[in-house]
């Protein structure tokens, strides 16, 4: 089982109503009203499901593979175009030198593979300081934070 | 050239101990071998045939003095006291312990270098013309914008894990290119509009490796304030939809193709449309901020040809030959662009030792500012020399082996590190640029051909940019067997900017000791055909491949 980490610790899941995005879009009113938890592979781009995202209380983005990084532009297209506000989780192959780059590109929960170290994981979240793009936790590049 | 304030300074700290963390757990077992193959890469670090590759960014080729020597003592301490130039202007040590690799990356920073993402699939180093700042022709000095690019590409959260590498070059000159942006997933043309305002005429989907293709044109005029957004929408599109399945598809040149570039242009355009007017747009203070790192230095008030330059021209014909073809005209009056040619017989091509890093240190301290910069073509430059003191530089540059005044000619190859070293060769490159160094040594001669790529790779992933030579030579293997496929009328970049061409195969490949007797024929066929002033390109364009072809298989007489 993945540890479920946000960037202080360990957090508990809470349940919602799992979908899928070929069960939700085949008949999106038997949904109607319930708390729903979107699941999307690395293939389900954004602009698939981007526009109804609010209809789900939390989306989860698969990481198939550690080296496949299309996770972070959907996170990002997600909170940037599509002003998505609830909970964003990464899941799959979430490892540690990941967690950095998820976190700015709007993950706020992590299903954290098994075998890594919750302690090293927690201290990833603060590798860099001051990071030179703006992202998702800071819409202004270092360019316009730097100072003199 | 860039000097790093506190931020600068602390990203890079943060980084050579987030590498020396990612290190410690990996011999620790708590990462296993293909989970730290894309930390390690992003680092610098290969595995290739005898031992780790540690390949260290030099930022569009500029270096200081200090951060020179710095390479000296890595090379020194941790390596086998050399080490290699690259065709991305960065410097490669072929034989470092990676148990070593976080001291010295800690090292570097001290002098504020580093290896970051020069490897992986990632945004690699920009690169630009060797000779930025320092030359009348060019519209505006490349390195301000290269160093913004830089800054953005570094760690970005978005693009570390790409289908694949992405490469961004720029050009800033309109008669030029030494940059070869066209090969490059992103080229970056600076030109000036009507108005007289900066931007960017910006290629993309170019590409050496397996399926070479030449960029095309994405957008005609980039206002210089859009770059970070539009080049944020381009690799956005292609971190979504890039092929992920088959690496030698994942390119975004194969993505340009599949959609066409209209569609390609259309994904891109709404993208940049959303984001172009947000806070990730550019700030004219911030391009005036870089701009300030890359002012002139305190050049003196000087005339060109001055007496002493002149009357050593006279008496010395080695050191006219030298001048005519190493040294270059500088903006400024009285001063020159000095090219160290890395190319002596017998020495790979691009290969620098210990010793000669503090000597060239030294030469920059005292006859360049104490700068000096990488190039494309695997050689240095030191780009403010006073014309006074070319003499005297240039006994200097002799006694070390950097005088061979050959900068442009047949024997100044480009050149990979080949299957002396390289883990995904295919063939010895080194072999091959030593047997055609040895067999046209005729300076006289090497004059008369003129300027001529000859570009050597020791496999299709093309490292030694074989498809863009003028001559290229690429290794393959044939049943266990080294062999070399050689193709004709490729260029970089030429002599304007849309000048670019991919060479074509002669036909079948040539055993190792055949290798310089085709280049002969094909060279012998060119002096023969050629008009006065005619280039090998222009004889080659002008004549087509056919006879060219003919020559290259037909028996010597």
């Amino acid at each position: 089982m993945p540890t479920l980490i946000n960037t202080q610790g360990v957090v508990e899941d809470t349940a919602l109503t799992p979908v899928t995005l070929k069960e939700w879009q085949a008949n999106p009113s038997e949904y109607a009203g319930k708390e729903l938890e979107l699941s999307v592979n690395s293939d389900e781009t954004v602009d698939l499901f981007g526009a109804d995202a609010d209809q789900f209380k939390r989306i989860c983005i698969d990481f198939p593979k550690f080296a496949d990084g299309r996770g972070y532009s959907a996170a990002r297209l997600l909170r940037e175009k599509y002003g998505y506000k609830g909970e964003l989780r990464s899941t799959g192959d979430v490892l540690i030198d990941q967690l950095f780059f998820m976190k700015r590109c709007g993950f706020d929960t992590f299903a954290l593979r098994e075998d890594q170290v919750l302690e090293d994981a927690i201290a990833a979240f603060s590798t860099f300081t001051n990071p030179y793009q703006n992202d998702v936790q800071d819409q202004r590049p270092l360019f316009r934070r730097r100072q003199g | 050239m860039y000097v790093y304030d506190e931020y600068d300074q602390q990203l890079l700290n943060e980084r050579v101990a987030q590498f020396k963390g990612q290190t410690e757990r990996y011999f620790a077992g708590k990462i296993a071998e293909d989970e730290f193959l894309p930390l390690r890469l992003q680092n610098g670090i290969y595995v290739q045939r005898y031992a780790p590759m540690l390949r260290i960014a030099v930022p569009y080729g500029a270096l200081n003095s200090a951060q020179f020597r710095k390479l000296g003592h890595i090379a020194r301490t941790y390596d086998k006291g050399y080490a290699h130039i690259s065709t991305r202007q960065n410097v490669q040590f072929n034989w470092p312990a990676l148990e070593d690799c976080p001291q010295i990356l800690a090292e570097l920073a001290e002098v504020q270098m580093h290896a970051v993402q020069t490897s992986g699939n990632c945004i690699r180093n920009t690169t630009t013309d060797e000779y930025a700042g320092v030359i009348a022709e060019e519209i505006v000095d490349p390195r301000p914008y290269c160093e913004v690019i830089r800054q953005w590409s570094t760690f970005h959260p978005e693009f570390a894990f790409l289908p694949r590498k992405f490469k961004i070059a720029v050009n800033a000159v309109p008669t030029e290119d030494r940059a070869a942006i066209a090969m490059h997933d992103v080229g970056l043309n600076i030109v000036k509009n009507d108005a007289g305002e900066i931007g960017f005429r910006v290629l993309v989907g170019g590409g050496l490796g397996r399926t070479p293709i030449l960029g095309d044109y994405i957008n005609e005029f980039l206002p210089e304030e859009d770059l970070l957004t539009y080049l944020d929408a381009i690799i956005r599109v292609y971190n979504q939809f890039g092929n992920r399945k088959q690496k030698y598809k994942a390119r975004i040149k194969i993505l340009v193709k599949a959609l066409g570039m209209d569609r390609m242009r259309e994904l891109v355009n709404e993208e940049f449309e959303r984001i172009k007017d947000g806070e990730g747009k550019l700030t004219q203070a911030e391009i005036e901020r870089v701009k300030k790192h890359f002012t002139d230095p305190d050049y003196k008030a000087l005339s060109d040809e001055p007496a002493e330059l002149v009357s050593a021209r006279e008496e010395n014909k080695a050191f006219a030959r030298w001048l005519d073809r190493n040294v270059r005209k500088h903006k400024k009056p009285g001063y020159a662009v000095v090219t160290l040619t890395l190319k002596k017989i017998g020495t790979p091509p691009g290969d620098i030792t210990a010793e000669q890093f503090d000597q060239v240190a030294d030469l920059a301290d005292e006859y360049s500012f104490g700068e000096l910069r990488s190039t494309h073509h695997q050689n240095l430059v030191l780009a403010d020399v006073e014309q006074t003191q070319l003499f005297a530089l240039w006994q200097k540059l002799k006694a070390l082996g950097f005088a061979t005044p050959t900068l442009g000619l047949l024997t100044d190859m480009i050149c990979c590190p080949g299957g002396d070293f390289c883990a995904l060769a295919n063939a010895k490159s080194i072999p091959i640029s030593q047997d055609i160094q040895k067999r046209f040594d005729d300076l006289d001669y090497l004059n008369d051909l003129g300027e001529i790529d000859l570009n050597i790779s020791g496999c299709m992933n093309a490292c030694g940019h074989h498809h863009v030579g003028n001559i290229g030579i690429l290794g393959v293997d044939k049943g266990g067997e080294e062999f070399y496929q050689v193709t004709l009328g490729g260029n970089s970049g030429g002599n304007k900017a849309d000048d670019a061409s991919l060479g074509k195969i002669v036909g079948p490949s040539f055993a190792r000791e055949e290798v310089a007797d085709v280049v002969a024929k094909i060279l012998d066929y060119y002096v023969a055909q050629r008009t006065e002033g005619e280039s090998f390109l222009e004889v080659y364009r002008r004549l087509g491949h056919g006879p060219f072809k003919e020559v290259a298989y037909a028996d010597a007489n």
